[in-house]
């Protein structure tokens, strides 16, 4: 059988417009090395804006598709799930390089984003992201190595990369627990600025489970949308078994922000009628009552457009709970140090510069690499 | 030393001889000043500007009053800031300041978030900003001088003291020699763990801009996750290899079943 991927054509209206956000958005990129910096909306009282919050947090949650198809692959050997384990890691790859380089653009010495690798201060959380965003990154680009190993004939380094994949996939998903929850806990520092509705000492916890939730959800929504663009097979069986593993982990997820809710600020805080009360709600009624909801039918679960519907709710629920941690959860404190933010222009074309980036880097790699119609081990 | 302030905002004047002597040794650049609803100026502190007297005016008993805030870094005793720091840019010396090594900074700014006082500053605008806080004047501390400001203060409002017991001790006899002079709490006792600035005012703090800070450790905060971290690899590693052997030998029971 031909693959499917030689018939992917490189310019198509959708690309097009990628290719414009990117070249102009690049203009603005530059500005940090030509002009000195880029002005944002950030100042001495909110020093995090939407790079960290939604790029990297964002980011990082979109990659924990990576880790837990790894796993269940190679460490759970879920033969089923093997058709779709690179899509899953190279998505994964792209995410991290994605949220590196906003760290890179974000950081006040960007050439110096070497020095926690070897000015260990193991009391920082900072320190730990940091290691870890190497680390896991590096274990990425192994994972993903074999299908450039494939294209330059190295058939012989691909074999031993791949021999080698159970151990690698252990240590990824070893990493990657620790990175998720650690960007949770990097708000751990902050009793007293983020709002009680998500302030919490499990919010670790509740970071990692979100972002498994969300990996799923994004492993489907990508295979859906290739199979859209790129006309690969799709498999129904593979993506009613993401929505199951979606479903088991939004009930834990819900069950957490729960107890989470009642343990801490009770339930009225949900319903007081402020900014927060309302962003909480979005999050949790968008992001997991309404998909959990519609993943226990089962006319859904087994319905592609249903599946789909539910991927985008997720998505976006985790999105705006981790911008809720980031932003919306700390205007209150800033607001009585009298300061406001809501994000530049410049910092949206970057956060929008990440995802064209991000999404031509992967139709590339579709149409160059034996990513989607991979099948025999 | 335990190099340690007690600012008594009672015995201030509001002259801002502290916030000229400190500009004037730290050689820090003039602001813009503002005019504004408020004499402060300049009205926030900022990268060039470590310290700065607040100036508000409160009704007491029908009759109004001008009562003056003093901001500045409290040199907390575990700061959030050097917790903070991943490259240990920011350091607790011996001698009980905080101060930024300017050379290991990578600009991340967690400082600037996790300090309950919002006091590290940042050069916005700049290619390579740097963080600037007030260093309690390490520079002067270890040649056994009194900080700038201290130093400075015409009407006493800054004692400095060797020994942060000694200026809670006083602290607390000025407000019990006083009764009704002062508001009775003293900032910096509890606040964030514990601080090596202490602070007394004659009305509610809160009243005065200063922000309700716990009286929890926050690198303790922190540290729980951290601490945790050999356990969670432990969990990882057990679970993973665990269910790796686990469901390879149901793959080769399998095989066996076939053949």
């Amino acid at each position: 059988m031909k693959p499917a991927q030689n018939q992917i054509k490189l310019f198509t209206p959708a690309t097009i417009a990628l290719l414009l956000v990117i070249i102009y958005g690049a203009f603005t990129v530059m500005k940090k090395f030509t002009m000195g910096d880029i002005h944002t909306n950030l100042s001495d009282d909110f020093p995090w804006g939407i790079w960290i919050g939604f790029n990297v947090l964002g980011g990082v949650a979109t990659a924990g598709g990576g880790f837990v198809i790894a796993s269940a692959v190679y460490l759970l050997n879920m033969k089923k799930y093997k058709s779709i384990a690179r899509p899953a890691i190279l998505t994964a790859f792209i995410g991290y390089l994605l949220a590196a380089s906003s760290i890179f653009l974000d950081l006040g010495h960007p050439f110096r984003i070497w020095h926690p690798v070897v000015m260990w201060q193991i009391q920082s959380v900072m320190f730990i992201v940091a290691i870890h965003v190497v680390l896991y990154t590096s274990v990425l680009a192994l994972e993903s190595s074999p299908m450039l190993l494939e294209k330059l004939k190295l058939e012989g380094l691909k074999n031993i990369v791949e021999k080698m994949m159970v151990g690698i996939a252990l240590f990824g998903t070893l990493l990657s627990v620790l990175h998720q929850s650690s960007l949770g806990a990097v708000y751990l520092i902050v009793p007293y600025k983020l709002h009680t509705l998500w302030y919490s000492s499990t919010l670790p916890f509740s970071f990692l489970v979100s972002a498994v939730m969300m990996g799923l959800c994004m492993v489907s929504f990508l295979i859906i949308l290739s199979s859209r663009f790129f006309k690969s097979p799709l498999n129904m069986d593979i993506l009613t078994g993401l929505a199951r593993g979606t479903l088991v982990t939004m009930a834990v997820y819900l069950a957490l922000k729960t107890y989470i809710l009642l343990s801490g600020p009770g339930l009225s805080a949900a319903f007081a009628g402020s900014m927060e009360s309302r962003m909480y709600l979005l999050e949790m009624l968008a992001g997991v009552v309404i998909p959990l909801v519609l993943l226990l039918l089962p006319a859904v679960r087994n319905n592609l457009a249903g599946i789909l519907l539910v991927d985008m709710l997720v998505i976006c629920g985790v999105i705006i709970n981790r911008l809720n941690v980031s932003i919306f959860g700390m205007l209150r404190q800033a607001e009585e140090m009298g300061v406001k933010y809501s994000p530049h222009q410049n910092e949206i074309v970057v956060s929008l510069f990440m995802i064209a980036v991000g999404a031509l880097l992967y139709k590339l790699a579709v149409k160059y690499f034996n990513v989607l119609s991979y099948e025999d081990v | 030393m335990e190099a340690s302030f007690l600012i008594d905002m009672t015995k201030c004047i509001g002259c801002r001889g502290c916030q000229v002597a400190c500009k004037q040794w730290n050689g820090n650049k003039t602001d813009q000043t503002t005019v504004g609803t408020k004499f402060t100026n300049p009205v926030k502190l900022n990268a060039k500007t470590y310290t700065n007297i607040d100036f508000f005016e409160l009704e007491k008993d029908g009759k109004l009053t001008w009562d003056f805030a003093r901001n500045g870094c409290f040199h907390c005793k575990k700061p959030a800031c050097v917790s903070a720091c991943p490259v240990s840019a920011l350091t607790k010396t011996k001698e009980g300041s905080v101060i930024y090594n300017a050379e290991r900074c990578i600009g991340c700014r967690y400082c600037m978030l996790g300090c309950p006082f919002n006091i590290p500053k940042s050069e916005w605008g700049k290619m390579f900003p740097k963080i600037h806080k007030c260093t309690f004047c390490h520079d002067r501390l270890v040649d056994n001088k009194v900080p700038s400001c201290a130093k400075t203060c015409p009407s006493g409002a800054i004692l400095f003291m060797d020994g942060i017991d000694k200026n809670l001790k006083e602290a607390r006899r000025r407000v019990t020699d006083n009764p009704g002079s002062y508001f009775n709490h003293i900032y910096g006792e509890k606040e964030a763990g514990g601080t090596s600035v202490l602070l007394l005012s004659s009305v509610p703090l809160d009243q005065i801009g200063y922000q309700k800070v716990g009286d929890a450790v926050i690198p303790d905060l922190t540290w729980k996750y951290i601490g945790g971290i050999p356990a969670v690899i432990g969990l990882v590693l057990a679970a993973g290899i665990g269910s790796w052997v686990i469901t390879r030998r149901n793959k080769n029971m399998d095989k066996e079943d076939k053949s």
